[in-house]
């Protein structure tokens, strides 16, 4: 019994770990434009990287037939897109300041993020 | 799944292809783009259709490499609903097939498991039936529960976690352990030797049940932007080189001549160059009555000529239509979240983790504490758990609402920018109406002229006409209109000077003027001792008296009248009867004033107002704890509409401002003020619900689903009956959403 509690809570534990603390590592930095998929659950790739001041180009494609996946929205830009399915849907963003702008689906199940980050010094 | 062919469709629209031989070298070009599948040009129409997984860049970068242009061609908004009704249609024909094949295995197991046997594994027999349920169960799992899989598997690489991680997890779980109990019993405790395919099976068909039907109520949600969509025309008829012709409607262009006869909907927007009509502009404004239209006058696109034949110049076409923007911004504002559904935000975030965590628990609980078989009441509380915890109905909540709510404010004509706009809107305690323009017509006349001294009268309006022809005021332009009517040719006027909330000073005809109100002539020490009496009672009589003196002497008292709107008087008393505060702010004399705001009962009135003062007025408001909605023509009373808590734009006709005011009246009427508050009060109740039944549904279903009330009462919930709750918790606050359908806002 004792073995199936440590297991229990082991799994706990991985569960806390997987979902909150794990930090993805970083991605590339990107310009132009990024296409993204969203299928099944996700936006491929999650997680965006621009460098600030640099004109980027979200372009969506929706492969996932569900309604819930069907709008894409960037709160703290109080922006929102519609997707149409098997096609893509580009969102422009010309300058923007440096910092995090997460996206999501409506339900907050699609989660993504564009990260903005301070032009290096050459 | 539609994972294993991305066959994205794109149109580009090739400008300088001159030969028929341009046709291979365009499509070579594409199909080097990676990604490309395949491109097929159409000459004639000079498009390119292009089928592949591609970024839209690359593709015009690829033409324009071999020499030409490429633009994409823009889809309307008819284009996109269709294919968005055809793909939902697929969607939901595939959840249905789905469910059916999950149910037919899953109902008839329950039935025996109910009825007629025991789900019991003692003898080989039954190890070898089950062992064969459970492969079909498994059969059941790829055929109609495997997008649950995949999203889940996806997402858990992703680290992060969704409704379909919890449905494979309690599904999955259920199967597992029923596999464990037919294949290696003995490592199960014979009281626990229960299968639970049912559960998997039933699961699977009642979610993906609950999906569909959350489809077809998701697509009545958006009924309103349909219609809106639906009042554009596909062809027009343009009058080119003298020819009638019938022509697409993306191929009207500026400019363009179109002729229009009755019962037929108006194309673009324009304006009349010949002939006269009556229009139906009801579906945009909310105005029943229609609208006469002659020459020089505007013309929407969306609304229905009715009873003559008019030509029109085409002044706005395609995206730039009122109609095509009010469609925009019905969008945007439908698929925006007021921040009341913030917390949800925050909450879904965390919620699946969460479950699983309260999941492991109460198994772990039970096998340590809970009566014999310990083992399948853990496996069946945690099953039930997972399946019951419904994080959709709380991502939900909101926007349903919000989508319904600002739908059928549009079909008021009542445009409201966004979901912030429509919860303000909601608590707004005070209510600044601007009295021109907003409870009154905003086109006076001249109703009076009383001398005072030598000149005769058509001399006094001539010489006011003509110092009033360079201003821009309201009550100046009904002078000037007045004098036009009567025939009178207006003089130059020179050192002109507008003495802003005073009136203007200038000189006529070798006689300098002075035209103003009672503080301006006071300034100007100019005696009108012995007519004020005059003056007040014209204000009594809701008329605008102002003082003309022509070289230093009063010449004349003329009263301009600007007629109240038959229906603000009502509207007024909509607004006090839900408790609003409701404040008149006016530019015009205190008796003036008074009387306009008597006869349309309010007490609350701030006379002599400078128009830079009036975001004063709201501040003022402000500080006394009030939520402010402030209500202005929105040209003029621009920084008060963005001072206020929610700025009213009302407009005249279709002509829309929809840049400055967070809530656009399309109609003049002041009802449809009380409409957009209705209609947003009746959607934040909507919302609460909502958010309310989500909230309780899942902080009181988990612990029954986790067991609590067995120590007490014995009772623990089947996981079936958490799969039929879980699948119709979402659809109930979508139906919920749906009622705010019925609401008639012209009642409240």
């Amino acid at each position: 019994m004792l073995i199936i509690n440590l297991l229990g809570f082991v799994l706990i534990g991985l569960i806390i770990w997987w979902f909150w603390l794990y930090k993805p590592g970083t991605t590339a930095v990107t310009k132009g434009t990024v296409p993204i998929t969203v299928e099944n659950g996700v936006y491929s790739p999650a997680q965006v990287r621009v460098q600030a001041g640099e004109p980027i180009i979200l372009s969506f494609v929706r492969k996932d037939g569900s309604p819930c996946s069907a709008i894409v929205k960037f709160d703290d830009l109080g922006l929102s897109e519609e997707l149409p399915l098997n096609k893509a849907r580009e969102i422009k963003f010309d300058s923007l300041a440096p910092g995090k702008y997460p996206f999501s689906c409506q339900m907050q199940m699609y989660k993504g993020e564009l990260i903005v980050e301070e032009q290096s010094d050459e | 799944m539609s994972s294993n062919s991305p066959n994205i469709e794109k149109t580009l629209l090739i400008d300088g292809a001159g030969c028929a031989s341009c046709v291979g070298k365009i499509e070579g070009a594409l199909l080097e783009v990676t990604g490309v599948q395949k491109a097929s040009m159409n000459f004639a129409q000079r498009t390119v259709l292009v089928t592949g997984d591609v970024v839209d860049h690359d593709l015009i970068r690829a033409v324009e490499s071999v020499g030409y242009q490429a633009s994409f061609v823009d889809e309307t908004d008819q284009d996109l609903l269709n294919e968005k009704e055809k793909s939902e249609a697929v969607y939901y024909h595939r959840l249905m097939r789905e469910m059916t094949i999950a149910l037919s295995l899953g109902v008839p197991l329950m039935i025996y498991g109910l009825f007629i046997g025991e789900m019991t594994v003692s003898t080989n027999m039954e190890r070898i039936a089950w062992a064969i349920v459970g492969l079909l169960t498994l059969g059941i799992m790829y055929f109609s529960g495997r997008h649950f899989y995949i999203g889940a598997w996806k997402s858990f690489q992703n680290h992060s976690a969704n409704m379909d991680t919890l449905i494979a997890l309690g599904t999955g779980t259920a199967w597992i352990y029923s596999m464990v109990v037919v294949f290696a019993p003995d490592a199960v405790p014979l009281m626990a030797r229960h299968v639970y395919f049912e559960a998997t099976a039933m699961i699977i068909g009642l979610i993906d049940l609950g999906l569909a039907l959350e489809i077809k109520a998701r697509g009545r949600t958006s009924e309103a932007i349909k219609r809106l969509i639906g009042l554009q025309p596909k062809n027009a008829r343009v009058i080119r080189d003298g020819e009638e012709i019938d022509i697409p409607i993306e191929d009207v262009a500026l400019d363009d001549h179109l002729r229009i006869r009755p019962g037929e909907k108006i194309p673009v927007d324009g304006i009349v160059i010949e002939g006269s009509t009556s229009v139906d502009e009801s579906m945009l404004t909310g105005e029943p009555m229609p609208v006469e239209k002659a020459a020089g006058d505007e013309v929407v696109a969306g609304t229905l000529n009715k009873s003559g034949t008019v030509i029109f110049k085409a002044t706005r076409v395609g995206k730039d239509t009122a109609l095509a923007q009010i469609i925009e911004m019905v969008k945007r504002a439908q698929n925006s979240k007021p921040s009341i559904g913030r917390l949800a935000d925050v909450i879904s975030g965390y919620f699946v983790p969460v479950v699983m965590i309260i999941a492991i628990l109460s198994a772990l609980a039970w096998l340590n504490f809970g009566p014999a078989p310990a083992v399948a009441f853990a496996i069946v509380s945690a099953t039930t758990v997972l399946i019951i915890a419904c994080p959709c109905a709380l991502g939900l909540a909101t926007p349903m609402s919000v989508m319904v709510g600002v739908g059928k404010a549009a079909e008021a004509g009542v445009l409201i920018r966004n979901g912030e706009a429509l919860q303000t809107a909601s608590k707004i305690s005070a209510m600044i109406l601007d009295k021109t323009g907003t409870i009154t017509e905003g086109s006076p006349q001249v109703t009076e002229i009383q001398l005072t001294g030598d000149h005769k009268e058509e001399d006094i309006l001539r010489l006011a006409a003509s110092l009033e022809s360079g201003s821009e005021h309201p009550l100046a332009l009904s002078i000037v209109e007045s004098a036009k009517v009567q025939g009178f040719t207006l003089s130059k006027v020179t050192n002109f000077n507008a003495i802003a909330g005073h009136g203007v000073e200038g000189e006529v005809d070798g006689s300098t003027l002075l035209f103003g109100n009672e503080k301006l002539m006071e300034e100007r020490s100019i005696s009108i001792n012995h007519h004020i009496a005059d003056a007040q009672r014209m204000a009594s009589e809701a008329q605008t008296p102002m003082y003309l003196a022509i070289n230093g002497q009063l010449a004349a008292i003329i009263a301009v009248s600007d007629p109240i709107k038959k229906d603000s008087v009502e509207a007024v008393k909509r607004l006090q009867a839900n408790g609003i505060r409701v404040v008149m702010l006016t530019g015009d004399n205190r008796a003036t004033a008074k009387a306009v705001a008597e006869k349309v009962g309010i007490t609350e009135f701030v006379a002599e107002v400078l128009p830079e003062d009036k975001s004063n007025k709201v501040e003022e408001l402000q500080a006394q704890g009030e939520i402010v909605g402030m209500t202005g023509d929105g040209i003029n009373d621009a920084p008060a509409l963005a001072q206020a808590n929610v700025g009213f734009a009302i407009g005249t006709g279709t002509d829309v401002a929809i840049e400055s005011a967070d809530i656009t009246l399309m109609r003049g009427s002041l009802h449809g003020l009380a409409d957009a508050i209705a209609i947003s009060k009746a959607t934040l109740r909507n919302i609460k619900q909502n958010l309310f039944g989500a909230f309780i549904y899942n902080v009181a279903g988990i612990p029954f689903a986790a067991g609590v009330l067995y120590p007490f009462f014995g009772l623990l919930l089947s996981p079936v009956i958490a799969g039929a709750a879980m699948a119709f918790s979402s659809l109930t606050v979508v139906s919920n959403a749906n009622r705010l359908r019925l609401f008639k806002a012209s009642e409240h």
